[in-house]
């Protein structure tokens, strides 16, 4: 990776958070500071309740932190700004939308004229490969289709940050490994076609998907949350399905999971 | 439905036939309809009918409008939801029988004061339907909408409506039937003209008969503003149907 000689696009800087998951209990982010650079793609690991989704919402300028600071692109993170593309656990889609309108709904948040928003939305269905299913409703979906809609939604007015909270969580195994494959396709590995690759934070608490995907994992400790490794993955992309097996990936997830505690 | 329209109407002549009741205790369907026709040719009825219908959707179109916008205001925020639930929880305690002699005082008996029963009685259930529906508006779609920084309207129009829409007709399913009683209440109490005026003439005069007509044509209007609640329901939640064919 060139990475380490551009500018950071997010710096993390001795963030703290603490917050109430409805049930009384306090959930925390303890000094955590890190980097992420362009085109870079990073995952966070830990187990749950270590804060990994908040430290995503900080990210997103959805929450701001009781400690510490993040810049973007240099500048104080405030709140929401344009250019994030963000994916949730359950595809959160708007059920009365078809998956045309799902996918075309941050274009028309931003007002973009009718007249462009069509052919941009059909590029989006064609790369995940949606074909056919325009005016299908989210609830006829299955689950591995609806997360496709998720991801064209989130990259449709053409982000350059991408935060995905546990995107694959509900999906079964199989949809899971295919998803990841897919992202990778759509996200990082198709430099051509005009779009340009994504900056990803993605937090997940599968160690080997995080291997698999990432540029760099950071593994979390139980709450409150502090950076416990943050480990580069030097394995070569594209990502083929055999790296899974080699004993590289094997050492790296066991020292992760160690890590973890 | 005609099928059952027509045995009701079969049951009630034998009833009559059986039975032998006077014709003021229960007329016969020929009866009435010659009386429906009567009133029908001399322009009452149609005059009544527009008083009424009047009162409907004046009331419908208050109680409607007032509801939402103080439902909307009290599902976003816990302050209003503090300062007026009390107060509308406690308005319902009271029978609106009981205030629609004060509103007839008030507001004289012209049409203003059943426009205002009318909309009294739609405005508890489409509030309380407005209020759960904003709310049902699920928290990660806000999270979406605030991460691509849409505006308060842009949220009231993509999410927090159409999220809302399926309870909310709900609401005012209960509301469009109950917004014929509330104006036939008024003008019990104290009116020139309706139908709910004409049910009162025909029971001093013992002309029973004008009294089914005016029952069966307010159950008509009732019937027929419930159809168009729900066709526009209907139409408007297609993808909630689609969805559980």
């Amino acid at each position: 990776m060139s990475s380490s000689k551009t500018e950071p696009i997010l710096q993390i800087q001795n963030l703290s958070a603490v917050f109430s998951d409805g049930n009384g209990d306090l959930q925390a982010l303890d000094d955590i500071s890190f980097s992420v650079h362009p085109e870079e793609f990073v995952c966070v690991i830990g187990p749950s309740g270590c804060g990994k989704s908040t430290l995503l919402r900080i990210l997103g300028g959805l929450l701001q932190p009781v400690q510490g600071r993040v810049l973007f692109r240099g500048e104080p993170l405030l709140e929401p700004r344009r250019g994030v593309g963000f994916v949730f656990q359950n595809s959160n889609l708007m059920p009365w939308r078809s998956v045309f309108e799902n996918i075309a709904l941050p274009l028309e948040v931003q007002n973009v004229p009718v007249n462009q928003v069509r052919p941009l939305v059909q590029e989006l269905i064609d790369l995940v490969g949606l074909q056919g299913f325009e005016n299908w409703l989210p609830r006829d979906l299955s689950g591995g289709m609806a997360q496709r809609v998720a991801i064209a939604r989130a990259l449709v007015h053409d982000p350059d940050l991408l935060l995905l909270d546990e995107p694959f969580g509900a999906l079964d195994a199989l949809t899971r490994e295919t998803m990841g494959d897919e992202l990778l396709r759509i996200a990082v590995d198709s430099s051509g076609g005009g779009r340009r690759r994504k900056t990803i934070v993605m937090v997940t608490h599968a160690i080997t998907e995080a291997v698999f995907l990432a540029d760099r994992v950071l593994a979390l400790s139980p709450r409150p949350g502090r950076i416990r490794m943050d480990a580069p993955v030097s394995l070569p992309r594209p990502r083929e399905e055999y790296l899974r097996y080699t004993p590289e990936f094997g050492e790296l997830a066991h020292r992760l999971r160690e890590a973890i505690g | 439905m005609f099928v059952s329209m027509a045995g009701m109407l079969v049951a009630w002549q034998l009833l009559i036939v059986l039975g032998d009741f006077p014709r003021f205790i229960l007329p016969s369907p020929g009866d009435v309809l010659k009386r429906f026709l009567e009133i029908v040719g001399d322009g009452s009825l149609f005059r009544h009918l527009v008083t009424t219908l009047k009162e409907v959707l004046s009331g419908l179109a208050l109680g409607v409008s007032s509801a939402t916008t103080l439902g909307y205001l009290i599902a976003k925020s816990r302050w209003m939801e503090r300062l007026l639930a009390p107060y509308i929880v406690a308005s319902q305690s009271v029978p609106l029988v009981a205030i629609a002699p004060l509103l007839v005082i008030w507001f004289g008996p012209g049409i203003l004061s059943k426009v205002l029963i009318a909309a009294l009685i739609v405005f508890f259930p489409v509030l309380v339907n407005t209020v759960v529906g904003v709310r049902a508006a699920p928290e990660d779609l806000h999270t979406l909408m605030r991460s691509l920084q849409a505006t308060r309207w842009q949220t009231l129009r993509l999410l927090e409506i159409p999220a809302a829409l399926p309870v909310f007709f709900g609401g005012l399913r209960v509301g469009a039937t109950l917004v014929v009683i509330g104006a036939v209440v008024g003008e019990f109490v104290g009116a020139d003209s309706g139908l709910g005026f004409l049910i009162n003439v025909g029971r001093g005069l013992y002309d029973t008969s004008l009294v089914f007509v005016a029952v069966f044509v307010l159950i008509s209007m009732a019937l027929i503003l419930y159809g168009i609640v729900a066709g526009i329901e209907a139409r408007l939640l297609a993808w909630q149907r689609r969805a559980q064919d």
